[in-house]
């Protein structure tokens, strides 16, 4: 038998300290009280991190404001050579990185390793190269910045979403307060220590951990102009709300349910593929993940078990192994979240099915599911799961395939798998998601704006729609 | 297998009743994504096989080597030294296993047999007017039963590319049917030379083409013709055979062949067998590679290895 021996990353090259402060105005500084980070695939306490109180969270906009001045007056050029020395150390330092990411979010080492770091590095790179042509990026001559740009990020692409959210803010002259979520929070960190090793000046980067209550200090505070958000729809609201009636511009991306949409003349083994990755790719804690599987009906019997056997292949386990393909549910909220709807997903009568896996016995696991006889009254063809579970329907034309995908609140990415170049044209003008991806799934470039129709929020992140977010226009 | 489910209600076989209908089954076969393919490939590529997990690897890969030359310059001399590598690859350690087969051209094949006798190794025989396959059908039959006459218990045959690219899929069906009645007892490994091929659609269809015609192996190239074998083009090779077994229940083998010299290479197409097709497939009967150059990187990396060190390079028998 072929089985392939551990091979695990080696966690020595990232140094976890024991615990971490604030970083405001260039250097860290004590919190009030703390709270402890983990390591969702064994429950070990990782770091203690600060918890920024309403104080500390002023004391942070303070700092942003007044490196405002002398930030948003640098000529872009300048800006510029400092994200791209950012940008440098990130692809220096990858390995340190993704070493920490696995361990504080619960990925697979070869997610952190190939995507999630190299994208993080591509973004700045990229709105590097904005800074100093801001004037032909279709805004008018001599777009002014914001000010200080209120962050918070969510768990699921720690990093990424940091990444997301800065490159672009800092290109327009913007400076940041960020607060990363509570449960992974070392790598906005470790980022801290990569904007002073790029000697970027003090205030223009400040993250401030914590729960919803910092969060919410954030979003309140009076002189913060623009509020970026990604995360839950519900918080998304109350964001919304907060905000409605004064100076602050929001920009929210949230959750989806997105349709992976296969006709029978699709290439079939690569769209087994892309539903795999559509859905199972970081554990499904992707708010664009592939979550409803639309099936043409001609071919249903052929693609599940396709689907099935490819499913069979997937390894589960330590996200530390390079051969790990679905790693850790990043908190005990969570999967209890996850474990809820499934089950009311074999109440409401659909059939789960997952490939025989063992599970480890200490931290928070849920095997890759599917979930075939669904109907679109069903819960779980309706709410966002956030997790490893697929929910399989079928559909007889391209109207039906279409009327499905879009009923629903959500409307932030869809995914449509045929060899016929016409009928994509025509699906992806139909389909209402910010994000149409044809014979592929969650490919994501810095070039390419992203966000989305309906609840899943409003603003682009990413290519120059994403500078849109960040200048007075 | 979607394709024949819909379109023949029969048999397999019936899709060969004419180049129409052979066309429409070819044509019907589900379409291939390019960078779908390849991207698939890629993430297979990053496997780390370590330790105990790459010492089963290397030895299976041995076991797997067709050890070739397939030169102008061949003579008795140069093939008896290949055939006595291939009984005992690395001569210092008995425990090395043997190659699966040698594969040389006909001419050389009455050497080659006296050389294995007793061997167990099977021996290999080009033929069809291999590489180009551009000759009378009467030469290509006639090569190729002088070489089973001569003791090959495999051929490896070339198809007519040319007759597959103008789409005259039955000439090209006809011509495996022939050879393969020509083979005998003879195992038939049929080349499709997918570097002329180009195109991974064509590769599945040539694919089915060979496996209806009576394949037992299908195997990627001559090694000729640049790129030789490719990853991707395995990949499609093995679906192809996946869906074949599940669809009559015949099981046919696959040979990557040319292009692979590193043991990393090698582990690479072994990960890409255990997850297309799984361990089925996972044994020289089923899966071999053709190959001059990495037996030796495969010995080397096995005496690093065992003793934690490497060896140079001429600790290694040339032949």
């Amino acid at each position: 038998m072929f089985t392939y021996a551990p091979a695990p990353e080696s966690r020595s090259i990232v140094n976890i300290k024991p615990s971490y402060g604030l970083f405001i105005n260039g250097s860290f500084v004590d919190g009030g009280s703390a709270f402890k980070t983990i390591n969702p695939a064994n429950e070990e306490v990782l770091a203690e991190v600060a918890e920024a109180t309403k104080e500390d969270v002023d004391r942070a906009v303070k700092a942003a404001r007044a490196a405002f001045k002398t930030w948003s007056k640098l000529p872009g050029k300048e800006r510029a050579k400092y994200l791209f020395r950012i940008a440098r150390i990130i692809q220096e330092r990858s390995r340190e990185l993704a070493v920490l990411e696995s361990l504080d979010n619960g990925k697979p080492i070869k997610e952190s390793r190939d995507v999630d770091v190299p994208l993080v590095a591509a973004h700045f790179f990229y709105y590097a190269g904005w800074a100093d042509k801001l004037n032909h990026a279709g805004f008018g001559a001599n777009p002014r910045p914001l000010g200080v740009a209120g962050q918070i990020i969510p768990w699921n692409f720690p990093l990424l979403m940091l990444a997301w959210k800065i490159a672009p803010a800092l290109a327009c002259g913007n400076t940041v307060v960020l607060k990363p979520a509570e449960t992974t929070p070392l790598s906005a960190l470790l980022f801290a220590e990569i904007c002073q090793q790029a000697d970027l000046p003090p205030g223009v980067v400040n993250i401030v951990t914590g729960a919803g209550a910092t969060g919410a200090a954030l979003v309140d505070h009076p002189d913060v102009d623009k509020v970026a958000f990604t995360g839950s729809t519900d918080v998304g609201r109350h964001i919304a709300k907060a905000v409605a009636g004064t100076k602050k511009k929001v920009t929210l991306e949230l959750g989806g349910k997105a349709a992976n949409i296969i006709f029978e003349d699709a290439p079939i083994d690569q769209a087994v593929e892309g539903i795999v990755n559509g859905i199972f790719f970081n554990q499904g804690h992707v708010c664009c993940a592939g979550s409803r599987l639309l099936v043409q009906e001609s071919i249903y019997d052929t693609l599940l078990e396709s689907l099935k056997r490819r499913m069979g292949t997937l390894r589960v386990g330590d996200p530390l192994d390079k051969n790990t393909d679905i790693g850790a549910i990043n908190s005990q909220d969570q999967l209890k979240r996850i474990k809820a709807l499934a089950k009311i997903g074999s109440e409401e009568g659909a059939e789960a099915w997952s490939p025989p896996c063992e599970l480890p016995r200490n931290g928070f696991w849920f095997r890759p599911t599917i979930f075939t006889g669904v109907s679109q009254a069903h819960r779980i063809a309706r709410e966002e799961i956030f997790g490893p579970v697929l929910s399989v329907l079928t559909f007889r034309t391209p109207a039906e395939a279409i009327e499905k995908a879009n009923n629903t609140p959500y409307g932030l990415s869809a995914g449509i798998w045929t060899e016929k170049g016409s009928r994509i044209l025509d699906m992806a003008d139909k389909l209402r998601a910010g994000v149409v991806w044809a014979n592929t799934f969650n490919k994501f470039d810095p070039a390419s704006p992203f966000g989305g129709y309906k609840e899943s929020g409003y603003g682009r992140e990413g290519g120059r729609h994403g500078l849109e977010a960040y200048l007075a226009v | 297998m979607l394709a024949l489910n819909s379109r023949t209600t029969k048999t397999a076989f019936d899709v060969a009743s004419s180049d129409a209908a052979l066309h429409r089954f070819l044509h019907g076969l589900p379409g291939v994504d390019k960078v779908g393919a390849e991207q698939r490939t890629a993430a297979l590529s990053t496997r780390s096989i370590k330790t105990t997990a790459k010492a089963y690897a290397i030895d299976l890969a041995i076991r797997m080597v067709d050890l070739t030359t397939l030169e102008g310059a061949d003579t008795p001399g140069k093939v008896k030294a290949l055939c006595a590598k291939g009984r005992h690859p690395d001569p210092a350690d008995p425990t090395c296993p043997s190659v699966a087969a040698i594969c040389v051209y006909p001419s050389m094949v009455p050497t080659a047999a006296a050389a294995l006798k007793g061997s167990g190794i099977h021996l290999a025989s080009v033929a069809t007017a291999f590489p180009s396959g551009q000759a009378p059908m009467a030469v290509k039959l006639y090569d190729t039963s002088a070489a089973v006459d001569a003791g090959a218990d495999e051929i490896d045959m070339v198809i007519n590319r040319g007759a597959f690219l103008a789409g005259r899929y039955l000439e090209v069906y006809e011509e495996i049917v022939a050879i393969k009645e020509a083979c005998r007892s003879a195992h038939l490994k049929v080349i499709l030379e997918t570097g002329e091929l180009v195109t991974y659609d064509n590769v599945r269809r040539a694919s089915w083409l060979a496996m209806i015609a009576g394949a037992d192996f299908i195997k990627t190239s001559t090694g000729k013709v640049t790129p030789a074998a490719t990853l991707p083009v395995t990949l499609i090779m093995l679906e192809a055979v996946r869906d074949y077994v599940a669809e009559t229940s015949r099981k046919v083998g696959v040979k990557p062949a040319g292009g692979i010299r590193t043991t990393k290479d090698a582990i690479k197409y072994l990960v890409m067998v255990n997850e297309t097709v799984g361990e089925g497939w996972l044994d020289p009967d089923w899966f071999r590679f053709g190959a001059s150059t990495l037996l030796n990187d495969l010995l080397m990396q096995r005496t690093k290895l065992a003793t934690g060190h490497y060896a140079g390079p001429d600790y290694f028998t040339l032949d």
